[in-house]
């Protein structure tokens, strides 16, 4: 059975949005039927690429942030954009342990944290424009097919 | 059931349901500052309240581990559940800080 579906939010960079925007694509994921397991790593990861753009992106000031998911078959797609300052050295940005706000109790571990607990993380990413951090997570990959 | 609780020189903080930089908030600070006026030796992280956790609460526990132990203190996180024990253990923190697993975590839920 295929089945496709998409939805966008736009909403402000507030900390307080962090736990609705998490909880959002979580809501929009259980049409792929996912354990409990696999519904938190995606609020996880979600909620550290809203991190990044609220504390990084945007260094806290209030501006938008879009979140774009889609499904496809048994495949979550998530795309979270910011039109924020951009990260100058992507690489660097994804090593484990590094941060550029250890003043912040940042632990660095933000894009370690998207990478353990979804497929597959891409980074694209201007000065000056802003950041898109795409992520994918097929669902029901550790279950057992229905009989 | 006030979130700090000082019994002696051990700074016990119950941690919220869902632990994120939102929520992390205050917490950092007034550690900090108990740390300093109560003349704390040991914080213990208690999670059995906390069902989510992203990177901003390995910052708060870190944080606070390297500063204590600077004062030859010591930092514990408590009755974390299998979820947030997974978690930690990713980013490392329970190589270096003890962490208690809520034994029953599952069934009192």
């Amino acid at each position: 059975m295929e089945q496709k579906n998409e939805m966008m939010i736009t909403f402000d960079s507030r900390s307080s949005n962090e736990s609705f925007a998490r909880v959002a694509v979580a809501a929009f994921t259980t049409q792929l039927n996912p354990t409990l397991e696999e519904v938190a790593d995606i609020k996880t990861a979600v909620s550290e690429a809203i991190t990044n753009a609220i504390i990084h992106g945007y260094d806290n000031q209030v501006k938008k942030i879009r979140i774009r998911c889609r499904v496809s078959d048994r495949t979550l797609y998530v795309e979270v954009e910011d039109d924020g300052k951009g990260i100058a050295d992507v690489k660097k940005a994804m090593e484990p342990m590094y941060t550029t706000r250890p003043d912040l109790d940042r632990s660095g571990m933000g894009f370690a944290f998207m990478e353990a607990f979804m497929d597959q993380v891409e980074v694209e990413s201007e000065a000056g424009v802003g950041t898109i951090v795409r992520m994918k997570k097929t669902i029901g990959q550790t279950q057992q097919p229905f009989a | 059931m006030e979130q700090f609780q000082v019994k002696g020189r051990t700074l016990v903080i119950r941690m919220p349901k869902e632990l994120d930089h939102h929520t992390t908030g205050q917490i950092p600070g007034i550690a900090d500052r108990m740390i300093g006026e109560k003349n704390i030796q040991r914080i213990e992280f208690d999670f059995r309240d906390t069902g989510f956790m992203d990177s901003s609460g390995i910052g708060v526990i870190m944080g606070r581990y390297q500063k204590l132990r600077l004062l030859g203190g010591s930092v514990a996180v408590t009755h974390v559940s299998d979820r947030i024990w997974r978690i930690l253990h990713l980013a490392g923190v329970t190589k270096v800080i003890e962490v208690e697993k809520e034994r029953n975590w599952k069934e009192s839920k």
